[in-house]
């Protein structure tokens, strides 16, 4: 009983050839690399369980025989098998390697395009569930999202396996993706095994298993790779709303600060003559303080029609002036859509850093020239010194520029993951399918 | 009281009990089954070779279950299709009797559970049936016609005449399990759950080259 259990080998029984046992007698078959048998090991008889033919050998990327470091305990490469889906008449192939350790059993490792999984099987039943109307499943409290349904067959097999493996065998898989774990569930007949992974990259499987070369890198998102994206769009929306908070707070400040002390205020009557501008220029009034901005506000009893407004703010002492021109127009009707309005019978307008001093308005309205004698009546009103938003707009859509990027980036990821999937929102030709 | 030891009624030689409710064991020279009546020891069979072992666990391992020592103290050896796998018999200290499965070097550990309602017959078994059992909802996953191979030590009760046993998978939403034992009327149920192999501390293991 103390005699340390030994690995052993033995004689293909077709060809003769040696065959190298790894799995100290926990593999049920084995493959002969020389004539392509797979011999059940199961039993003293050794009986063939299939001989089969490949057009071509495949080199595992993991020499059998290799041992490495997962979860803190050594294992053993000891099997590998190809095995290939059919999607639309074409065939993914996907590479699977049977780790060993005598102690604490069997697990796998999975690679395709690059992109690898450190597997274990489990011994529970994840439920399969509905999340968000979609199929999923949930094991200890996480849900995992269904990802793609396919009949997967073996292709190549080489080394040992923990079942009497076959080249050709058939099984229904289903994976259900929380990245960076994924859910298997695989039926043959009428028996189903779940399986659980959890993404590696390449590197650190070459680094565990000490490979001498570099893996070939990964192509493509695959359906449990964490995004690199994953906690950012939340992060970057949680400090945008911070520096909202702060802007708003900002700007709640300065518009105490601010006097927004109205220093003109007059109703006014205007009639379109036949010809000349007729202008007018109102009393004089005191604009006091720092150098500041003046903010002019126009209102129009305008319905259907338009007014242009020549404006000069002019400083009375120097001549100074401020000259700008307002287009005013309010229009409305109904058509099919409903009722429609467009433009607006008033106007304001921001005169920014206008010195202290006594100001007058000079105004030259113009109508439409065609109906002489219409008129309109409109007030303006000068308010000093009021608060200026606009910056703080722009500071508001900077702010979200970097949340929005990250989103988006975010969202392209996810979107290219799920193009692998059966959820893909469109993928050639199904779409006829499905508005049949 | 049972006593803790006798003389093999074969060979005469003198078989100790490790384990003071063992109801079976095996005489280490001559291979013959023993089981305690009273007093007395009968010679019920001859144990048959088991399988070549592959197991890391052997009689007298050593181990820690939910805060409690035991010792692995026999063992019931199956073979089914898909391989075979071992039911340790495990001895708590205080006392309790259990079982820790090996297959393929996937462990758990379980216990007997008095069912709250008869179980059904077996062919009333079909996959998917739920139980609910100690709060748990269980299915049948699997049913599996195993080939009883071998006994090794002390166990609980009588078990060297079986051929074909019948036993039904239990699978939870958890690592918990449960396994119909058909083998016996009225069938037996255990409860157990799937156990990570470092987490039972276990000493005295056998020992594998290069490993």
């Amino acid at each position: 009983m103390s005699t340390p259990v030994k690995a052993k080998a033995l004689n293909c029984p077709n060809c003769g050839g040696t065959v190298q046992l790894r799995g100290l007698g926990q593999a049920l078959s084995a493959v002969c690399i020389q004539c392509l048998s797979i011999i059940d090991t199961s039993s003293a008889e050794l009986r063939i369980i299939q001989q089969f033919k490949v057009k071509e050998r495949v080199a595992p990327l993991i020499p059998l025989g290799t041992r490495g470091k997962l979860h803190g305990a050594d294992y053993e490469a000891i099997g590998f098998q190809t095995r290939q889906i059919m999607v639309e008449g074409t065939a993914y192939e996907w590479r699977e390697y049977v780790l060993f350790n005598p102690y604490k059993g069997f697990r796998y490792l999975s690679e395709y395009d690059g992109h690898w999984n450190d597997i274990k099987p489990l011994t529970g039943l994840p439920e399969r569930v509905s999340h968000q109307g979609k199929p999923a499943a949930t094991w200890l409290g996480k849900t995992y999202r269904h990802f793609q349904n396919a009949d997967a067959e073996t292709t190549y097999v080489m080394g040992e396996f923990p079942w009497k493996v076959m080249v050709g065998e058939r099984a229904i898989t289903d994976d259900y993706v929380a990245p960076p774990d994924m859910l298997s569930s695989e039926k043959t007949g009428s028996e189903v095994n779940w399986s659980h992974g959890v993404y590696m990259a390449g590197e650190q499987v070459r680094a565990a298993f000490s490979l001498p070369n570099p893996l070939p890198p990964s192509r493509g998102v695959f359906a449990n790779q964490p995004s690199p994206h994953a906690g950012k769009p939340g992060s970057a929306w949680r400090t945008a709303v911070l520096l909202w908070a702060a802007l708003a707070m900002v700007m709640f400040g300065s518009s105490l600060l601010m006097g927004q002390k109205e220093v003109f205020k007059q109703m006014f009557t205007f009639t379109q003559g036949s010809r000349g501008e007729p202008s007018l220029v109102t009393g004089a009034f005191d604009l006091d303080g720092r150098e500041t901005n003046v903010e002019l506000s126009v209102r129009t009893d305008l319905d259907n029609r338009w007014a242009y407004f020549n404006f000069a703010l002019i400083n009375e002492k120097t001549g100074q002036a401020y000259d700008f021109g307002r287009e005013v127009s309010y229009y409305r009707g109904r058509d099919s859509d409903g009722d429609w309005t467009e433009g607006s019978s008033g106007d304001t307008v921001l005169i920014p850093s206008v010195p202290a001093g006594r100001y007058y308005l000079r105004v030259e309205p113009e109508m439409d020239p065609s109906r002489p004698g219409q008129s309109m009546r409109y007030s303006l009103t000068l308010r000093r010194d009021v608060p200026w938003n606009l910056p703080f707009f722009v500071a508001f859509i900077l702010i979200a520029i970097p949340a929005i990027l990250i989103t988006l980036r975010s969202a392209g990821f996810e979107s290219r993951r799920w193009a692998e999937s059966d959820y893909a929102p469109s993928s050639s030709g199904d779409d006829e399918d499905d508005d049949e | 009281m049972s006593r803790r030891s006798g003389a093999c009624p074969q060979c005469g030689a003198t078989i100790n009990f490790k384990f003071s409710s063992a109801v079976q064991t095996i005489c280490e020279y001559c291979r013959s089954i023993l089981v305690r009546h009273d007093v007395d020891l009968e010679k019920v069979g001859v144990a048959a070779d088991l399988p070549p072992d592959v197991s890391p666990i052997q009689l007298g391992t050593e181990g820690i279950f939910g805060n409690k020592a035991f010792w692995v103290a026999g063992r019931i050896a199956y073979q089914y299709d898909l391989g075979g796998w071992n039911e340790w018999h495990i001895v708590f200290n205080d006392g309790e009797s259990g079982w820790l499965s090996d297959a393929q070097a996937d462990y758990a550990i379980s216990f007997p559970f008095a069912p709250p309602a008869p179980l059904p017959a077996c062919s009333e078994l079909i996959p998917g049936r739920p139980f609910q059992f100690d709060n748990t909802r269980f299915e049948v996953t699997t049913l599996t016609k195993a080939f009883y191979s071998g006994v090794e030590g002390e166990l609980p009760f009588e078990y060297w005449d079986k051929e074909e046993v019948l036993f039904a998978d239990l699978r939870s939403a958890s690592s918990r399990f449960g396994t119909i034992d058909y083998s016996e009327e009225p069938p037996l149920l255990f409860l157990g759950q799937a156990v990570e192999f470092d987490s039972l501390r276990l000493k005295n293991l056998k020992e594998f080259e290069g490993w």
